[in-house]
């Protein structure tokens, strides 16, 4: 067997030290995800990439790859699963898209989309999340945060800021930004640092910009996310065995 | 801030060499001075130990006993425990809340006292429990919670309160090879020494740099790990992982240096062996952590022992100075150079997850209990990034037996599969609820006679995330290759409702869910709610449903253990005690999962209205 | 559409409960399909009809989510008519802009509308028995009554609505696909 798996009956070429989602995105084959990020170490926590890997549940986005894998991926059970973890994450906070800047470039939207969410399903937990509008250029609305950790890591590993942070657990688990005050406009955060790039959702937003991009020619208006798999294949050669 | 806090927060910080990983300890002992974590005490430690702010608010807002906000003067949490309740917890906790004129959660407003649940405190044998201030208090009765209200109004400091209330009894019921042993502290070690010459170790760390692994060839600990192998000692933790293959891969990862953890997390609710253990043969559990660090070449040892126990601390740590006065901990023990080796003992803050292995770890280096991604595991990539083994206390302790005595005689004890005994946590409906200590192979039934367990219904074995046996079970024999347990034995007689057992675990795992993956942060709060609906009467086929989907999601996709074991004592009480939830069901369908009527109060009482229009009838009412 | 002209017309009712009406305006954005569509359906009681009790249907339709107590009479008369419910939009789905004060206490809300700002607050908090209640909270209708299917947007396309009730009425599971299927 040479470095080849398997994903729902399609050949995965893989180099020692991937994982099975960044072989999977590089051979063009779509996982969905959401804490995953090209450019950040695998975290793990969104689940939204489970497979099953010779039947046996595991998150894709860790998971080493190795030869003669059977990965099952788009199966009906799977996607169920999925669709589940997308219905929680949506009523774990306050999702009004029509009001919401990242519409059409969410990517917990496009996933809805995606796998057909046609409905929230489960009781809205309605938490209570004041906006922070301290800061001079970004806005942030903790109502559609999903508890990714890429701002966390991207403000610790890129910008050396470590402006996030999470406090709290279990369903009271929240962001937090690094200052006494608890506001963003008290920390070194800028419109430049990458954590301002990051967010897959509509928390960490730019402000005075206002559908800059009309609805309907967002980016995942023209095609699905499972469209866009170019854009999330990794580009930091892979790193196994290190630490998350 | 004010002076006397940043004086309290120098020295603590000082003494604990403004090391970060050295957070958890840094937080518990400011706190223990001041009461709570002020903001400007949480920028002043993070100054200290040079972290991010933001970093030490995270650890800090993690752990349930970390207090970012005042939480009173006197701190009452009711230990929360299904055994608790069946002693009746909630009527003397509502009793002192009455008395206090204060409502469950809530601070009095002279910021004198909080009084609020907490997970089980591990006193099940001699509940209902509390900790006031984090000390332990057991046996609470309707008079003593009268005089416990008087002490709080007079503000007497918990230290000057009856010493008795804080006795915590052992209640050996039957002790076998461990809880019986009297050996000497240093004969297991001595044993040791005795399986290989006495300079292999000096010439080994000589002779062989860290990295490539220790020693290999050195006979003594080679000698001694043979007999652990020999002995087919398995994880007490639950896990039941073999120890002799965990301690062979850690020893042979290559590291700079190496750690050996006793996990005293106790978490699992009904569990309490551990702290009679640590009460009762501390030498031994220490000794046979010195064994494990011989074995695989450890310098540093550390008790991570859960914050329920800190009135162990102490006492703890007093054994541990006089190990080091014998010789038996610091450098060249037992006169074998270069075999150094010392323990620590670090409290934990009220997080079951920690009790998870890379959780633990995590918590060690001072950050939130979140279990890792593996792997790599511990055993290559542990505590700051060496090779770590983790094991339970009593897996430890019976370590040093095997050390002592040989794996032979060890494995005598037991059946061919699980060799050994095990200690039980006894508790619930039972005449003589405590420790008891078996031969693995014991049938449920043996342990239900020799308790004094009558007309029981159900045995819940190793915790919420173990089994949940009815009466047609008891037949069956603790044993990894039966019934596996990490001790836990909770007995519920027939007037109990198993339905409301359930319900008490349901609510644990959302409480103790760390958050990090979406199926048991969110997972474990839905099945909370739809527990919640059913007992308030809206239950329905399809909240079981859901239910059952959830079951499947969490099995599935959960990050570590306690999400995966979440739904278990809802599974087991649905499959085997199906009465107990059906006959709460509503007989429609679809419920709504709200009290509608209950919406409307708000309303009702800003418009002084109470006429049939500024109600809502029930859907099952409104079909009528 | 025509070859099902022949068969009994498909009985359908629409309400409106905390919405706008935004989900109405959008049906009624399909412009001349609506012609065909009336070969095959009849409304029952409807913003587009003047029926002011709903009786058996086929289908009933509800935009908006659950707001006050009179929103749960109506939407129980619809469950209990209906043998399809379908709840259309953001606002039944998930609560939507009305479920934007569902962090605020009502009493706090009530207080300010209705005694303490300068504007309105005058008069006092209404306690007319004609006027419905307003719950704590407002919440999807999923949350209340059991729904068959929910087609998402706020408010969903015309070209959404249209794709649904086609293949509802046509016996098909309702498929939106890409482009169709939209939360804004
Ligand atoms: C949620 C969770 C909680 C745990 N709690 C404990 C605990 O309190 N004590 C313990 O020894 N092991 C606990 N474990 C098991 C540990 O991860 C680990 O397997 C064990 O400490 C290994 O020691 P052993 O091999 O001696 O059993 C827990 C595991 C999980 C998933
Ligand atoms: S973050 Fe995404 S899902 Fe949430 S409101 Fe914004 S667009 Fe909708
Ligand atoms: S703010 Fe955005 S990037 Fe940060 S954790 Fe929340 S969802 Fe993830
Ligand atoms: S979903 Fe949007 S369009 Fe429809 S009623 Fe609600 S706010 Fe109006
Ligand atoms: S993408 Fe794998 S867990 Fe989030
Ligand atoms: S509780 Fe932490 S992963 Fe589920």
């Amino acid at each position: 067997m040479s470095d080849v798996f398997n994903i729902d009956g399609r050949e995965v070429p893989f180099t020692p030290g991937q994982t099975v989602m960044q072989a999977a995105l590089t051979a063009g084959v779509f996982i969905p995800h959401l804490c995953y990020h090209p450019e950040f170490k695998p975290h793990g926590s969104c689940k939204l990439c489970t497979v099953k890997v010779n039947g046996q549940p595991a998150s894709s986005c860790t998971l080493p790859a190795a030869a003669g894998m059977e990965v099952e991926s788009n199966t009906p059970e799977i996607l169920d699963k999925r669709k589940m973890l997308l219905q929680m994450l949506l009523v774990e906070g306050n999702h009004f898209c029509p009001s919401c800047e990242k519409s059409g470039h969410c990517k917990l939207q496009a996933l809805g989309y995606e796998l057909e969410v046609m409905t929230p399903h489960f009781n809205q937990f309605y938490p209570n999340r004041p906006v922070d509008a301290s800061h001079h250029d970004v806005l942030l609305d903790f109502n559609r945060c999903i508890l990714c950790e890429l701002c966390i890591r991207a403000s610790a590993e890129v910008d050396k800021k470590n402006v996030f942070a999470l406090s709290g657990r279990g369903i009271t688990k929240h962001l937090i930004v690094n200052a006494e005050s608890g506001r963003l406009a008290d920390t070194d955060f800028a419109l430049a640092d990458k954590a301002a790039q990051v967010c897959p959702v509509g928390v960490i937003l730019p402000k005075r910009v206002g559908f800059a991009v009309p609805i309907g020619q967002r980016r995942f208006d023209a095609a699905p996310i499972s469209a866009h798999v170019d854009e999330f294949v990794p580009v930091a050669p892979a790193r196994q065995g290190e630490r998350q | 801030m004010p002076e006397a806090l940043a004086t309290i927060v120098t020295e603590v910080v000082d003494k604990h060499g403004r090391d970060g990983t050295r957070l958890m300890q840094i937080l518990r002992e400011v706190q223990e001075v001041h009461g709570w974590l002020p903001p400007a005490a949480i920028t002043a430690i993070a100054a200290a130990v040079g972290w991010p702010r933001a970093r030490v608010e995270s650890t800090a807002g993690f752990y349930s006993f970390f207090h970012t906000q005042p939480r009173g003067r006197y701190r009452v949490l009711w230990s929360d425990n299904i055994t608790d309740r069946m002693l009746g917890n909630m009527a003397l906790m509502d009793a002192m809340c009455k008395k206090l004129w204060l409502e469950p959660g809530r601070v009095s407003e002279d910021g004198l006292v909080s009084v609020d649940t907490t997970s089980c405190t591990g006193m099940c044998d001699q509940g209902p429990a509390v900790l006031v201030n984090y000390r332990a208090i057991p046996g609470m009765t309707p008079e003593r919670v009268e005089h416990m209200t008087e002490l709080i109004r007079k503000q007497v400091p918990v230290a000057d309160w009856p010493a008795e209330w804080f006795a915590i009894q052992d209640n050996v019921r039957r002790a076998d090879i461990l809880l019986d042993n009297d050996m000497a502290p240093g004969v297991a070690l001595a044993a040791c020494f005795a399986r290989g010459p006495a300079d292999s170790l000096l010439a080994a760390s000589n002779e062989r740099s860290w990295r490539e692994g220790v020693h290999t060839h050195s006979q003594g600990p080679s000698a001694t790990l043979d007999e652990i192998k020999k002995s087919n000692l398995r994880g007490r933790g639950g896990a039941g992982f073999t120890t002799g293959i965990k301690w062979e891969a850690c020893h042979h990862a290559p590291g700079e240096t190496r750690y050996v953890v006793c996990n005293a997390d106790e978490g699992e609710p009904g569990t309490f062996k551990d702290r009679v253990l640590l009460t009762r043969q501390p030498d031994l559990v220490f000794e046979g952590m010195t064994v494990a660090a011989y074995v695989v070449g450890a310098a540093k040892g550390y008790v991570y022992l859960r914050g329920e126990y800190r009135y162990l601390l102490e006492p703890l740590n007093a054994v541990l100075s006089r190990r080091r006065q014998q010789g038996l901990l610091g450098r060249g023990i037992g006169g074998q150079p270069g075999f150094d080796f010392d323990i620590e003992v670090h409290l934990g803050a009220g997080a079951y997850v920690c009790g998870e292995e890379s959780a633990l770890i995590e918590s060690l280096e001072g950050k939130r209990g979140v279990p890792r991604n593996r792997p790599p595991y511990p055993v290559t990539n542990g505590f700051l990034n060496q090779p770590t083994i983790v094991n339970n206390v009593e897996t430890f302790a019976a370590a040093a037996l095997v050390a002592a005595k040989g794996g032979d005689w060890y494995r005598a004890f037991g059946t061919a599969k699980s060799a050994g005994t095990k200690l039980l946590s006894v508790s619930g409906d039972c005449a003589r609820p405590g420790i008891y200590e078996y031969p693995f192979g014991v049938t449920v039934a043996q342990v239900l006679a020799d308790c004094g367990a009558a007309d029981t219904q159900a045995v819940q074995v190793s915790g919420p995330s173990g089994v949940c046996l009815a009466d047609n079970e008891f037949g069956r024999r603790i044993a990894f290759e039966d019934i596996p347990t990490a001790g836990a034995f909770m007995v519920f007689d027939r007037s109990r409702d198993m339905f409301e057992v359930a319900r008490n675990f349901t609510h644990f795992f959302a409480h103790e869910s760390c958050g990090f993956c979406t199926p048991c942060r969110v997972g474990t709060s839905l099945l909370k709610n739809l527990m919640d609906k059913i007992a308030d009467g809206h239950g329905t086929q399809y909240d079981l449903n859901e239910i059952y989907k959830l079951n499947q999601l969490l099995q599935m996709a959960a990050h570590c253990g306690l999400g995966h074991t979440a739904c278990h004592p809802l599974f087991d009480t649905m499959e085997k005690f199906r009465p107990a939830y059906q006959r709460r069901l509503k007989s429609l369908e679809f419920e709504p999962a709200f009290d509608l009527d209950a919406a409307l109060s708000q309303a009702r009482q800003m418009t002084g209205r109470d006429d049939a229009g500024a109600h809502l009838e029930s859907a099952e009412e409104a079909a009528k | 559409m025509n070859a099902q002209a022949v068969k009994p017309k498909v009985r359908i009712a629409t309400t409106s409960l905390a919405g706008c009406f935004g989900c109405h305006m959008s049906f009624l954005d399909i412009d001349e399909r609506i012609l065909p569509l009336l070969d095959v359906v009849e409304f029952d009681r409807s913003p587009l009809t003047d029926i002011k009790r709903c009786g058996p249907c086929d289908v009933g339709i509800v935009e908006g989510g659950v707001c006050n107590a009179e929103n749960v009479h109506v939407l129980r008369e619809f469950r209990n008519n209906c043998k399809i419910l379908v709840a259309i939009g953001a606002c039944a789905a998930n609560g939507g802009l009305p479920a934007q004060r569902n962090h605020l206490d009502l009493r706090d809300i009530l207080e300010e509308v209705y005694q303490t700002d300068p504007g309105v607050g005058h008069g006092g908090i209404p306690n007319d028995p004609e006027l419905p209640l307003p719950l704590n909270q407002v919440h999807p209708i999923h949350e209340v009554v059991k729904v068959d299917y929910f087609l998402p947007g706020c408010p969903p396309p015309a070209d959404a609505i249209w794709k649904f009730l086609t293949d509802l009425i046509a016996g098909r599971t309702p498929h939106l696909g890409h482009g169709l299927i939209h939360y804004d």
